[in-house]
């Protein structure tokens, strides 16, 4: 993979400013503007991750060891606790993911922009990937630690309803042959369905829940020892960092198919087949 | 390291199916957003060049029978 990304060609060889450029230019309407451009959104996107990637996937490694086999177990939980390191950092980053899917909704529903719909139908099944995994890793953690792998209370049940958000967008998307329509319609339900997102972080506070509530508090003492905190930051960062990763891969494959009679696309397709 | 064996890391008191179970699906799922998107732009790209190449093999065809 890391291989495939560096034949990736720079963004001025596709005719677009050097990075520089970027910086000499102060105003954000322009790197707006730029934003809107597909050529340079793809050739970007491939400096990024030509870096973001191989980093990600060390902090990941690094956070896993660190949790897995270097933390002590926890006093009451024992060592299931461990499942913490994917599933706090999954959840986190599903709720985050949602508002950035949302957004790009509204800004393709406001200003039209196809950039902006190509980030919305991108983050859609990454987000679905990750509120899967912090289900699934909640479901394992919760049978040793509640004696039950599902019960429908309010958290629980609030982040089935986010899944299937997900999985609501993907599927409308490919309800549609019409893509304008289909990026309308999404980015409504997207828009709707954020009204399920301060129900989830305050759940476990409005409603009885066996989900114990946040252990990382940005106001007051964090009720998680460092030792435990460390290793959950890495990896909270690192889920973030994927997220962006998979978000731009799936950002680039969708850009190429939409872009596919461009000049720049058949010259990438023509190289492609040199190679 | 905070297990003192092979045998202690993989049972964790009786834990590890559960964290092992976790964390596998979890790259599993990571190992699966990650190729997905790699391997449809590659077959895209392949599908592209493959349909230029046979687009200049006609119209290389045309400009001979035109001569």
């Amino acid at each position: 993979m890391i291989d495939f990304l560096h034949r990736t060609p720079m963004p001025w060889t596709l005719g677009c400013p050097a990075p520089c450029a970027l910086y000499n230019d102060a105003a954000m309407w322009s790197f707006i503007h730029k934003f809107g451009s597909p050529p340079w959104l793809y050739a970007i996107s491939g400096v990024i991750l030509r870096w973001l990637l191989p980093v990600t996937l060390i902090a990941l490694v690094a956070g896993m060891v660190w949790g897995l086999l270097f933390t002590a177990p926890d006093f009451r939980q024992g060592n299931s606790y461990r499942i913490i390191y994917i599933h706090v950092p999954a959840a986190v980053v599903a709720l985050a993911g949602y508002y950035v899917m949302a957004l790009a909704g509204a800004v393709n529903l406001i200003w039209r922009m196809k950039m902006a719909d190509v980030a919305m139908k991108a983050a859609a099944p990454v987000g679905a990937a990750f509120t899967f995994i912090a289900l699934f890793t909640g479901a394992v953690w919760g049978k040793p630690t509640w004696g039950t792998w599902w019960v429908w209370d309010a958290r629980i049940t609030s982040m089935l309803i986010l899944l299937f958000l997900y999985l609501g967008v993907v599927a409308l998307y490919e309800a549609f042959d019409n893509k304008a329509a289909a990026g309308k319609a999404c980015a409504v339900l997207s828009l709707v369905g954020m009204v399920n997102i301060p129900i989830i972080y305050k759940s476990v506070d409005w409603w009885y829940s066996l989900h114990q509530p946040a252990s990382i508090k940005f106001t007051g003492d964090s009720t998680i020892d460092s030792s435990m905190l460390y290793p959950l930051l890495l990896m909270i960062g690192a889920f973030y960092a994927l997220f962006t990763c998979c978000l731009l891969l799936n950002m680039r494959a969708e850009l190429l198919q939409r872009e596919a009679r461009t000049q720049w696309v058949r010259k990438l397709g023509s190289e492609a087949g040199i190679n | 390291m905070y297990f003192d064996s092979l045998h202690a890391l993989l049972t964790m008191e009786g834990h590890g199916a559960y964290v092992w179970a976790a964390y596998l699906v979890t790259i599993l799922v990571i190992v699966a957003v990650l190729i997905a998107p790699v391997r449809l732009r590659a077959r895209f790209l392949l599908q592209l060049a493959g349909e230029l190449k046979r687009s200049k093999i006609a119209a290389g065809g045309n400009a001979t029978e035109e001569q």
